[in-house]
């Protein structure tokens, strides 16, 4: 497969690319929401309008009333999510928990797809128990109760937690806290008795909450998956998102460079325009290969992850921390370019820097992930 | 794909028929790599039963047309035949300049009597080129160039000194940046092709820090060039005066053999292979090194995925013009780092430098070799004023 969009997929990326930049640019959402202090920290409105696009349902297959489509045409949304640091549901909603209820019952994909696929619905993951990555070492305990489970343990950096109409949880079943297996994944809906939301505000403005689950009572229809067999769907869940977080940061990595060598043109100091300087334009151009390298990686990994190709898994990873050293780059000489206007709240450049921070570290950064790389190579 | 599919089979088939298990073997040294030429010889037979197969099938180039010595495959033919050359480990039949460089060029501006002779040489590696571009005061200003060719009507006397010239003493021809118009900069320069047993042709080898000497000074002193070679095959590739353009169509297709954009592994993840190695040497990785090489092997392995859209783009004509500079400055910093990163591995070992066990201190001299990645046509530095110019619209740049 060429690693370029086909015709379907360039007619999306325009559309998708109108669509953002028309209703979910910084100044209609991410300002507007953050000046009013949303508890939400995105507007519900756009993610109704996200719905009627066809966005919100891409990855739901046919049959289940989606659109059936693959994870570079989300990829395609994603990126220019990214590029117009537009708040919404879409990483963790869209990409992360549709995964997992692929692998849900017909009952749980009937209660909660259709509200997903309206834009009705927002759904959040709990993997995270640290401030750190790393879901191999899940605590979280779902004790046989009834014909049901009882849950109990806490989460962290849960995204958009406190708006959620349903957590995706993964909790241990079986097992040791170290074991692989011995996972299971659960839908816990919103309204479940004994779960508490302490809600956060992140620096990128978003919303996450710590989620504590206190003998949280669940049926046994709350099951994803298979009891105990759970890892295999956090695996294909994480990969969905990875790549998914790959391309938002390449949407991030690019919006930031494109502001800076907009400003390289038009800022004058010493009687010259500031890209004139050599000193500038050589770091622009070397951030121009960086973004274009990490670009292509992570068409790769959609790629290779819509063909379910066994080596997606590697380059997924490469993807996510190829990603996060460009983007962490693109930010970075984005604000030091901007000189000090970049310093500004009244600049978006600042705002760039700040989603990369909270981006780079979702669903594990550029150390967890090249040592992944170093993993799965065997060394 | 079905097609696609038989060729492979037929290509395998192929391959295990005619190419000899000496040459499923790495490079080792020097002698190891073919350049043809009238004085070149062969090591052993079977690095001539090798070409021979190759030359017959047109699989010294093997996506040139067939009348002109190559195989007719398509891009993603040429792909499949690379890819099981590369199973096998299959060393390249034939080195050539003539190859990667010049022939694009004459396939692009050559007359059809231009197109006929040379391209049938170069494709049996029957003559070897150089390439003279720099010269002592023109290198990444390449354009400032001084060697002069005066016009007696059917020949010029061109006077001059080139620099850099690799394997100057080694080709039998030469294909030479000349300046025939002094007034005009840009649009006063020929582009000439030339036997380097000419009278007036010198060559004197320059010793490099790698300890080899691949290249030489060139010193042209009253040498007679016709402007013709016979019917239809001027001694010149495009227009008198409008050379600067196929000099420029040429770096680009350097930078891509460079930059291993053409599907050279010289970028791939290592840390695999580099761990082993260190266990091979009874040695442990140290953690940090792991590290460094974890994070080499995510930018090589994005910069392979690059590698592989560019030459997708390039065959729907969606790659922009000036990428080539892109992937050539990536790719050879990558590699810079690829070969520091041996050296460290290998540590005290890999700074042998006459030594049985490492291949004649193959690994040092790689190293210091890597270092003209970043210089050999054109440098880093103009790599990155060239993307700020052409890509990124930069003012004044
Ligand atoms: C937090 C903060 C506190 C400050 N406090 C004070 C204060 O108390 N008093 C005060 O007077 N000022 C203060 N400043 C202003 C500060 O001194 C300026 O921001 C700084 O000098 C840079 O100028 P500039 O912002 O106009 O950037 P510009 O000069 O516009 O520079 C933009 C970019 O172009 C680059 N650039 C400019 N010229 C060249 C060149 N010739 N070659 C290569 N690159 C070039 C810069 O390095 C920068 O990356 C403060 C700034 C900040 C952010
Ligand atoms: C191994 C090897 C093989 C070669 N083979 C050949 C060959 O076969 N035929 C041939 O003709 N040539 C050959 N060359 C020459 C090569 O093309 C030149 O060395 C190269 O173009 C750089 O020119 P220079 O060495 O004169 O460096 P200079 O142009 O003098 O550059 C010196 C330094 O200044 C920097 N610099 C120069 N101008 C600028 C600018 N505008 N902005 C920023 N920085 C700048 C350069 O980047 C470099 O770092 C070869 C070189 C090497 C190392």
């Amino acid at each position: 497969m060429p690693l370029y969009h086909n015709e379907d997929q360039a007619m999306l990326a325009d559309t998708a690319a109108g669509f953002m930049a028309e209703e979910g640019n910084i100044a209609k959402q991410l300002r507007h929401w953050r000046d009013r202090n949303c508890k939400d920290g995105f507007g519900h409105g756009l993610w109704k309008q996200m719905a009627e696009m066809g966005f919100t349902g891409m990855l739901v297959d046919e049959a289940d009333g989606g659109l059936g489509m693959g994870h570079v045409e989300a990829g395609i949304v994603l990126e220019e999510i990214g590029r117009n640091l537009t708040p919404s549901p879409f990483l963790t909603s869209s990409v992360l928990a549709a995964t997992a209820l692929k692998h849900g019952s017909n009952d749980l994909k009937g209660r909660y797809l259709p509200g997903l696929i309206a834009g009705d619905s927002v759904f959040a993951v709990a993997i995270d128990e640290t401030a750190k990555h790393r879901p191999q070492r899940i605590t979280t305990r779902a004790e046989k109760s009834g014909n049901g489970f009882r849950l109990t343990g806490a989460k962290s950096f849960v995204i958009q937690g406190a708006s959620s109409d349903m957590i995706v949880v993964a909790a241990r079943t079986s097992g040791s806290d170290e074991d692989a297996d011995g996972i299971t994944l659960f839908a816990v809906p919103k309204d479940a008795a004994g779960m508490s939301h302490d809600a956060v505000r992140l620096v990128d403005s978003s919303m996450a909450t710590h989620t504590k689950f206190d003998g949280v009572e669940l049926d046994g229809d709350a099951v994803i998956g298979e009891i105990d067999g759970g890892r295999a769907v956090l695996d294909a869940m994480l990969l969905a998102g990875r790549v998914g977080a790959a391309a938002e940061g390449v949407g991030v990595a690019r919006g930031a460079m494109d502001m800076t060598v907009t400003y390289l043109k038009q800022r004058k100091q010493f009687g010259k325009l500031i890209g004139e300087f050599q000193a500038l334009q050589h770091r622009a151009s070397h951030l121009y290969s960086e973004v274009e390298i990490a670009r292509a990686v992570t068409i790769k990994a959609q790629q290779l992850l819509d063909a379910g190709a066994p080596s997606a898994e590697l380059m997924a990873s490469v993807a996510k921390a190829k990603v996060a050293k460009t983007a962490r780059l693109a930010v970075q000489e984005g604000v030091q370019m901007h000189g000090g206007i970049g310093m500004t709240d009244e600049y978006d450049i600042g705002l760039y820097m700040k989603r990369d921070r909270a981006l780079a570290e979702f669903l594990g950064d550029a150390y967890y992930h090249a040592n992944r790389v170093a993993e799965l190579s065997g060394y | 794909m079905a097609d696609l599919e038989t060729f492979r089979s037929e290509t395998r088939a192929w391959l295990e028929a005619n190419c000899p298990p000496e040459m499923r073997q790495p490079v080792r040294d020097e002698d190891d790599v073919y350049w043809g030429g009238r004085r070149a010889t062969f090591k052993n037979d079977a690095q001539k039963a090798w070409l021979e197969a190759c030359v017959a099938k047109g699989y010294t180039v093997p996506s040139w047309p067939k009348e002109y010595g190559g195989a007719g495959l398509s891009p993603a033919e040429a792909k499949v035949l690379r890819e099981e050359m590369g199973r096998i480990g299959a060393r390249p039949p034939l080195s050539s300049f003539g190859i990667w460089m010049l022939g694009p060029a004459l396939l692009h501006f050559g007359t059809e009597g231009q197109k006929q002779r040379f391209l049938n040489e170069i494709a049996r590696g029957e003559i070897r080129w150089c390439q003279g571009y720099s010269e002592p005061g023109s290198g990444s200003d390449l354009v400032s160039l001084q060697t002069y060719g005066e016009d007696k009507g059917d020949h010029w006397v061109v006077n001059g000194q080139k620099i850099w010239t690799s394997y100057a003493d080694h080709a039998d021809w030469i294909f030479c940046l000349v300046r025939t118009d002094k007034e005009n900069k840009y649009g006063g320069i020929t582009f000439m092709l030339y036997d380097m047993a000419s009278e007036g042709v010198t060559t004197k080898p320059i010793k490099l820090i790698s300890g080899n000497s691949p290249f030489c000074e060139t010193f042209f002193d009253n040498v007679k060039v016709p402007k013709s070679y016979g019917d239809d095959v001027p001694a010149y590739v495009g227009t008198i005066n409008r050379g600067w353009d196929v000099a420029k169509y040429l770096l680009g297709h350097e930078r891509e053999m460079i930059s291993g954009a053409d599907g050279g592994d010289r970028t791939a993840g290592i840390g695999a292979a580099m761990k082993r190695h260190a266990a091979r040497l009874g040695d442990e990785l140290d953690p940090v090194l792991r590290a460094e090489l974890a994070m080499f092997d995510v930018d090589a392995l994005a910069y392979t995925a690059m590698g592989e859209k560019f030459l997708d783009e390039i065959k729907v004509g969606k790659a922009h013009p000036a990428q080539p500079n892109m992937m050539k400055y990536a790719g050879t910093e990558l590699n810079k780092r690829r070969h520091e990163l041996v050296m460290a591995v290998g540590g005290s070992r890999s700074l042998e430098w006459e030594s049985e066990a490492t291949e004649g201190g193959k690994p040092s001299r790689s190293w210091l070799r890597t270092k003209a990645n970043s210089i050999e046509g054109g440098t880093s530095e103009v790599m990155l004023n060239v993307i700020s110019k052409r890509i990124l619209d930069l003012p004044g740049a």
